[in-house]
C-alpha cells in the first residue's frame, strides 16, 4: 500500500501539471479543451523527435546521472516546449480565436476541441506509428526505500521536475505583472478588457504557458512509461476529474485535485483490474459534482 | 460486366447498410444535441448496452465445446425483433440513471461525464468476462430473415430491414419534435431559464430526451450488432462509436432530421472510401498508418463545417407545430 501511493505521487504530479494548464486556459478562455491530451502526447513525442536527432548527429549519447535518459532526452525538453507552446498557440489562431471573434459559444470550442484532438491523434499516428516507442533502451536504475517501496530513480526526476515547473508557473501568476494581468482576466474578463488589458494578447501567453506544462507533462510521462499515441487521451478524465475537484480556475485546487486523481488510481489497483484506472478518475469526478459541485478544494462562487 | 456490376451493387449494399445505421445514430444525438441542448459525448455507451442486450437477448447460451470458451451471463435465444426491443429499453433504463446522476449538471460537465460513462461501460464489458465474454465478445449473433434468399445476396434483405427502422425512426421523432413535446425541448435548448419560467419541468423533460435519444441510439446499437454478426468492446471507442456521429450531425445540419441522414451518409463514404482511396496511392511500407489518414480526416470535417458552416449543410429546418 505505502508503494502504491508513492506511484500515485509519481502519476498525481503529472495529473497535476496538465491540469495546471488545462484549469488556466478554462477559466482564461472559458474553453473545456478536449484536446489538452493529445496536446501531451504531441510533446512527448517532440522529445522524443529532438532526442532522435541527437543521437543520429552522434552526441549527447550518455546517460544523465543516476537516470535511464539520455543527455538528448532532457535538451529534448527544450524544443519541446517550444514545439508544444508553438502548436497550442496555432491551434487557438486557427481554431479557437475565429470562433471568439464570431462570438460563438463556448460550448462551439468545446465541440471543435474534439475534432482538433483527432486531428492530432491522427497525425501522431501517420507520423510515428501505432507501435510504443522507448525514450530510452537500457535498464531503468531502481531504488530500494523503507517500507519495501522500489522507485526508479526516474520517478525522483519526475516529481523534481514536476514540482519546480509547477512553482515557477505559480510564482510567475503571483508576482510578474503578467501573471496578475492573467488573472485578473480568469477572475473577470469584462472588468480586465476595461482595465486596459490586452485580452487576445494575453491569451496567446496563456496557451504558451499551458504549451509548456503541456509538453513538460508529456515527456515525463513518456519517462515514466512509454510513448504511444493513446497516452494523452486516457489522460483527459483524470485531468477534467482533476480540476473539478480542486475547484474551477483554482491553481493550487488542481494541484491537490491532480495528486488526489493520481493516487486513487494506484491504489485502486490493490483491488482492481489497471484497466478501470480512467473509471476510477470519473466515479471520483462523478461524486464530487453530485455533492461538491464547487469542488472539495474550491470555494463557493458568488 | 454483369458480374462487375453486381458486386459494385453488393458494394453499395453494405455501404448503404452501415450509413443507415449510422444515420439512426445520428438522429438519436439529434434529439439529445440538435433539440435539446444535450452534450451527450457517450453515444459509444448507449451504443454497446444496445449492441450487447440484443446480442445477449437473441443467442442461446454456449453448450457443448463453445461453452469452454464462450461465458455469457444471459442466453434467451429470442428473435431479432425482442432482441431491438430489448436493446432500445436497456439503453433506456441506462439513459434514465445517467440522467438522474448528471442532468442537472452544467452542458460541459454533462459532457464529460458522459465520455466517462461510455468509457466505463467499454471497460466493464472488457473486464467482466462473465457478463459477455470479455475482450474476444460475441459472435454467431443470428441475422433475421436469413434463410429466405442465398448468402451472398443476404445484404440487400437486411438494407431492407435497416431502412424501415429508419423510416420509422424518422417519421417518429419528426412527429415528435413538431409536437407541444418538441417545442418545449426546444425552448429548453434556448433558453432553460425562459422555459423553467414558463412552469415547464426542465429537468423531466431533460430526461425524457435523453432516455427517447437513447431509445434510438440503442437500436442503431442492436442493427449494427446483428449486421456484423459478431460484437467486441474494441467496437465502442470514442472515435468510431460517438465522435464520428458528432462529425455526421455537425456536417449534416444540427436540428435538422434529414441532415443528421445525409451527414451520416457523407461522413460514412468519407470514413469507408478514404481508406480504399488512401490503399492505392501510399507506398506498401506506409500501408499500416494509412487508416489513421480518417482520424485526421473527419476531426478536420468537424472544425472546418464548426468554422465555415456552423450550421451544416442543411442547417436547422423551421418547425411549425401542427397542433
Amino acid at each position: 500500500m505505502p508503494e502504491l501511493i508513492v506511484y500515485g505521487i509519481v502519476l498525481g504530479s503529472i495529473i497535476a501539471l496538465g491540469s495546471v494548464g488545462l484549469t488556466l486556459i478554462w477559466s482564461i478562455t472559458d474553453l473545456f479543451n478536449c484536446a489538452h491530451g493529445d496536446q501531451i502526447t504531441a510533446g512527448a513525442y517532440f522529445a522524443l523527435l529532438a532526442g532522435s536527432l541527437f543521437s543520429q548527429l552522434g552526441f549527447l549519447q550518455g546517460k544523465v546521472g543516476p537516470f535511464s535518459f539520455n543527455w538528448g532526452v532532457l535538451l529534448g525538453f527544450v524544443p519541446a516546449i517550444l514545439l508544444s507552446a508553438g502548436l497550442a498557440i496555432l491551434i487557438d489562431r486557427w481554431v479557437y480565436r475565429p470562433l471568439r471573434r464570431w462570438g460563438a459559444t463556448s460550448i462551439v470550442g468545446f465541440i471543435a476541441s474534439i475534432g482538433v484532438a483527432w486531428v492530432l491523434r491522427g497525425l501522431i499516428y501517420i507520423i510515428w506509428g501505432a507501435d510504443f516507442h522507448f525514450y530510452s533502451t537500457g535498464l531503468r536504475p531502481m531504488l530500494f526505500l523503507p517500507l519495501g517501496i522500489k522507485l526508479r530513480t526516474d520517478e525522483i526526476f519526475i516529481i523534481v521536475v514536476a514540482w519546480a515547473a509547477v512553482a515557477l508557473v505559480y510564482l510567475f501568476l503571483k508576482r510578474t505583472k503578467m501573471g496578475k494581468a492573467l488573472r485578473a482576466l480568469a477572475d473577470n474578463p469584462p472588468l480586465a478588457r476595461v482595465a486596459g488589458i490586452d485580452t487576445e494578447r494575453m491569451i496567446v501567453w496563456a496557451w504558451a504557458i499551458a504549451g509548456t506544462l503541456i509538453a513538460i507533462a508529456g515527456v515525463l510521462y513518456g519517462i515514466e512509461t512509454q510513448l504511444r499515441p493513446e497516452m494523452g487521451w486516457i489522460f483527459l478524465l483524470p485531468l477534467f476529474a482533476a480540476i473539478i475537484l480542486g475547484g474551477q480556475g483554482s491553481i493550487t485546487g488542481a494541484l491537490a485535485g491532480g495528486l488526489v486523481m493520481g493516487i486513487a488510481q494506484q491504489v485502486s489497483t490493490a483491488w482492481l483490474v489497471p484497466s478501470y484506472k480512467p473509471a476510477v478518475a470519473f466515479i471520483i469526478m462523478i461524486l464530487v459534482l453530485l455533492f461538491r459541485p464547487q469542488g472539495i478544494f474550491g470555494r463557493r462562487r458568488t | 460486366m454483369g458480374m462487375e456490376l453486381a458486386g459494385i451493387l453488393r458494394f453499395l449494399a453494405s455501404f448503404a447498410i452501415m450509413a443507415s445505421i449510422y444515420a439512426i445514430f445520428s438522429m438519436g444525438l439529434n434529439v439529445h444535441w440538435g433539440y435539446t441542448g444535450l452534450l451527450n459525448y457517450g453515444i459509444a455507451g448507449f451504443f454497446a448496452v444496445g449492441a450487447y442486450a440484443s446480442a445477449l437477448i437473441t443467442t442461446p447460451m454456449p453448450t457443448g465445446v463453445l461453452a469452454d470458451y464462450v461465458d455469457q451471463a444471459i442466453g434467451l435465444d429470442q428473435p431479432f425483433l425482442v432482441g431491438v426491443l430489448g436493446a432500445a429499453i436497456a439503453a433506456g433504463l441506462v439513459a434514465a440513471l445517467v440522467g438522474l446522476l448528471t442532468l442537472r449538471l452544467r452542458e460541459g460537465y454533462l459532457a464529460i461525464s458522459t465520455i466517462g460513462i461510455a468509457e466505463t461501460i467499454r471497460l466493464f464489458f472488457n473486464n467482466e468476462p462473465w457478463l459477455a465474454n470479455g475482450p474476444e465478445g460475441l459472435i454467431g449473433l443470428p441475422r433475421p430473415l436469413h434463410g429466405l434468399v442465398a448468402p451472398r445476396y443476404y445484404n440487400y434483405i437486411y438494407l431492407v430491414i435497416v431502412l424501415a427502422f429508419l423510416g420509422i425512426i424518422y417519421v417518429a421523432v419528426e412527429r415528435g419534435i413538431r409536437s407541444p413535446w418538441g417545442r418545449v425541448l426546444r425552448a429548453i435548448r434556448e433558453d432553460e431559464v425562459m422555459a423553467s419560467a414558463d412552469g415547464k419541468n426542465v429537468f423531466m423533460f431533460k430526461l425524457q430526451s435523453l432516455i427517447l435519444g437513447a431509445m434510438i441510439m440503442g437500436i442503431a446499437g442492436a442493427l449494427y450488432a446483428h449486421y456484423s454478426a459478431a460484437i467486441q468492446p474494441g467496437v465502442f471507442t470514442p472515435l468510431f462509436g460517438t465522435f464520428i456521429i458528432w462529425t455526421m450531425l455537425t456536417l449534416g445540419g444540427t436540428g435538422n432530421n434529414r441532415g443528421a441522414i445525409l451527414g451520416a451518409f457523407l461522413v460514412w463514404a468519407l470514413w469507408s472510401w478514404s481508406t480504399f482511396f488512401i490503399s492505392k496511392v501510399v507506398p506498401s511500407g506506409f500501408q499500416t498508418r494509412a487508416p489513421f489518414i480518417r482520424y485526421v480526416l473527419i476531426g478536420l470535417v468537424l472544425v472546418i463545417v464548426l468554422l465555415r458552416r456552423p450550421r451544416g449543410i442543411m442547417g436547422e429546418e423551421r418547425q411549425v407545430s401542427r397542433f
